[in-house]
């Protein structure tokens, strides 16, 4: 029966050869170091759903947000858990993607026919750092508020368009109700769907060109 | 094949793995949900005697309001709700309370001591002394207390309140 069924799927899905294409790839030679891109989307899917879950409760208002995460911390069921996986998920992601990338450049993968591949991913690694910038304000504590007006004071030190970029942050000249509902927007749709995009891209040109091998004495 | 080699060690890999896969997906899975419907679990303690007030302030024969407020707790939300009811000693030992909410759209009714009657403000509802309609629009008489929803203890007045 569930025979019948896997090939009346397979035959409309091609499933077989999906499985082949993006699970079953060669690998130059088993290490390590080559499953930390992996490692890198689970933290991602890992902080998608915590992130989600912790959605049901939070609310980006200053008024709210700082009692919401106390009450997912000390009211909600496994709250702390829930909150405690996206926060160290959080550090363990810019970590690994970090680790990752300089795997890369150790092993010189990012060279031809891989450049776009790099690029991509430092566009992935600046998002995941947006990722935590937008989301260190969301607790709306003391250490949130402060780290979040020297942070965009940083970007307001930009010649020329600093003082724009800065009011742009912020959505006006203080830190404000308006700081942190777009931080906000930006940490859970904004920033998410740029990353689920690009690591699409990311994913799609390492099914296409393969793993790189390790360089040898005479490269 | 062997009988010793019965589970190849590529099925045993297999097993092992979504064995394990399993069991954290539990752990993991169970804690969520639990997460999830936590506020539904939990039972709304609302019950409480309320003190209205010591006995000699409500003076017999004639309505006198209390007032009082309850505060709810949802999540990190807090509610404080007044309410009003009006005490009636119709003697030492028999008294009764009514809720001052009209039972036609909420409004709180007052008590009309020329008319001896309780007036509703929107929409010239009256009740009697006793609750009952005695003209206007509401459908049923005002919320009575009485019996085992009052007590007294030490001269002083209590409601047992029980909404949510």
């Amino acid at each position: 029966m569930w025979k019948n069924l896997y090939a009346w799927l397979d035959e409309r899905l091609s499933l077989g050869s999906l499985y082949k294409i993006i699970l079953d790839r060669p690998e130059p030679k088993g290490n390590w170091w080559n499953t930390l891109g992996s490692a890198s989307l689970f933290l991602f899917l890992l902080q998608g759903v915590t992130g989600i879950f912790l959605s049901v409760y939070y609310t980006p208002s200053p008024d709210h947000a700082y009692d919401s995460i106390e009450y997912i911390m000390n009211g909600v069921a496994f709250g702390w858990l829930i909150r405690g996986i996206h926060h160290w998920g959080a550090s363990l992601m810019v970590l690994i993607v970090f680790i990752h990338m300089l795997r890369v450049f150790v092993t010189a993968s990012f060279k031809y026919p891989r450049e776009l591949t790099w690029l991509v991913g430092v566009g992935l690694l600046l998002l995941t750092l947006g990722m935590g910038f937008t989301g260190y304000l969301l607790p709306w504590n003391q250490r949130a508020y402060w780290a979040t007006t020297v942070g965009t004071e940083i970007a307001g030190s930009v010649p020329l368009l600093g003082a724009f970029i800065e009011k742009s942050l912020r959505g006006g000249a203080d830190l404000s109700a308006l700081t942190l509902a777009r931080f906000f927007a930006a940490h859970i749709w904004m920033l998410p769907a740029a990353l689920a995009g690009l690591i699409g891209v990311h994913l799609y040109l390492i099914i296409k060109h393969g793993e790189s091998q390790w360089p040898n004495k005479d490269d | 094949m062997s009988e010793f080699h019965s589970v190849e060690r590529r099925d045993f890999v297999t097993i092992v793995l979504a064995g394990l896969g399993s069991i954290i997906a539990g752990l993991v899975g169970l804690p969520a949900l639990g997460y999830l419907i936590d506020p539904a679990l939990r039972a709304r303690k609302s019950e409480a005697w309320i003190p209205l007030g010591k006995l000699e302030n409500f003076e017999i024969g004639k309505p006198t309001l209390a007032t009082f407020t309850r505060s709810k707790v949802n999540g990190w939300e807090k509610t404080v709700s007044s309410y009003g009811v009006f005490v009636l000693r119709k003697s030492d030992a028999e008294q009764f309370v009514l809720s001052n909410v009209c039972t036609h759209l909420s409004c709180r009714v007052n008590w009309n001591e020329e008319k001896k009657q309780y007036t509703c403000p929107c929409h010239d509802a009256a009740f009697s002394l006793e609750g009952e309609v005695l003209g206007g629009p509401p459908p049923r008489p005002l919320d009575r207390f009485e019996g085992e929803e009052l007590k007294i203890e030490e001269n002083v007045l209590y409601l047992h309140f029980a909404e949510g």
